[in-house]
């Protein structure tokens, strides 16, 4: 393939993409490492957004606080493609619709620790706002803090918070590992 | 005893623990990547004022926003606050949250479902 037509293939992905991000109101995308200071900065990022767009305080603060919880459960659980890659990385995606922001992020995780996931998002997904709250309460008093330092709480928090079913897929990439999906839903009004 | 004051930052809060003035507070955020690092000096202060508490200790929670990492070390904070209090002492935890945040409050709530320590709810605004 020639120079000129490479170059031209990469410019027409560039341009579908910003399509693509225009379209369904984007305003943010990225796949790479997650570390606390990407975690500060896209927090900060959105915050100022949000705060330009006039959107409601309570809607700004429940998106920086559903961000913050699944930003660090990247950068504290995420596995890697490799042995010898250690960087915890993964993508992360906000999207401005008429009724409501969404969260995307999504990581290479073992198949092995799949059910035990998906086990623990069907039973916050089955719990209403009361069954959450308890469930939250339960698990602050009864878990430890992992050595990473998370509490296993993040899912219950960001179900609690935005008041909407937790959506989740997992895309097999190979035995050992698979592509985690996690759609997080906050409600403009 | 040494006062605690430390400077928040965007990730971790302000913390101010002085025995002789009878302050006691944290305010701002906490989501620190390292939870326990910050907050073990703070526990460890609180472990000794503990083994000589005032008679009566108001401790004020200002937060905007905690993840929920901090939330567990906060459990533990006001799990040593419980101690005090079976100790015959008296502790009050002021509890605020801003009137745009709900789930704050809810947080409070959820805190004194499970340690018993009588909470004051104070509303701020901007």
């Amino acid at each position: 393939m020639s120079k000129e037509i490479e170059s031209h293939r990469f410019l027409d992905f560039a341009y579908q993409l910003y399509k693509t991000m225009k379209t369904n109101e984007i305003n943010l995308v990225y796949e790479g490492e997650v570390t606390q200071e990407i975690t500060k900065t896209f927090t900060s990022l959105t915050e100022r957004n949000m705060a330009k767009s006039e959107e409601s305080n309570q809607v700004q603060r429940k998106v920086f606080n559903v961000m913050v919880e699944c930003l660090q459960n990247i950068s504290k659980h995420a596995d890697t493609l490799s042995e010898d890659e250690e960087d915890r990385r993964g993508i992360v995606m906000v999207s401005r619709g008429e009724d409501s922001y969404k969260i995307i992020t999504g990581n290479v995780i073992r198949n092995a620790k799949i059910p035990g996931l998906k086990e623990s998002l069907e039973h916050i997904n089955s719990l209403d706002k009361k069954g959450l709250s308890s469930l939250y309460k339960q698990q602050i008093v009864e878990s430890k803090i992992s050595e990473k330092g998370g509490a296993g709480l993040g899912l219950i928090d960001i179900a609690k918070k935005t008041g909407s079913k937790l959506s989740y897929q997992f895309k097999e990439l190979n035995d050992d590992v698979s592509f985690f999906i996690l759609t997080s839903t906050i409600k403009r009004n | 005893m040494d006062v605690i004051n430390i400077q928040g930052t965007d990730d971790t809060p302000n913390v101010i623990l002085d025995k002789a003035s009878g302050q006691f507070e944290i305010s701002g955020r906490s989501l620190p990547e390292d939870v326990n690092m910050f907050y073990e000096p703070i526990l460890d202060w609180i472990d000794q004022y503990s083994e000589d508490a005032n008679d009566h200790t108001e401790f004020s929670f200002k937060l905007e926003y905690f993840n929920t990492a901090s939330s567990k070390v906060i459990l533990d904070i006001l799990l040593k606050f419980e101690e005090i209090v079976e100790n015959g002492k008296e502790v009050v935890i002021k509890w605020h949250y801003h009137e745009d945040e709900e789930d704050m409050l809810e947080a409070g709530e959820e805190y004194a479902d499970i340690v018993e320590i009588p909470f004051d709810y104070v509303l701020y605004t901007d």
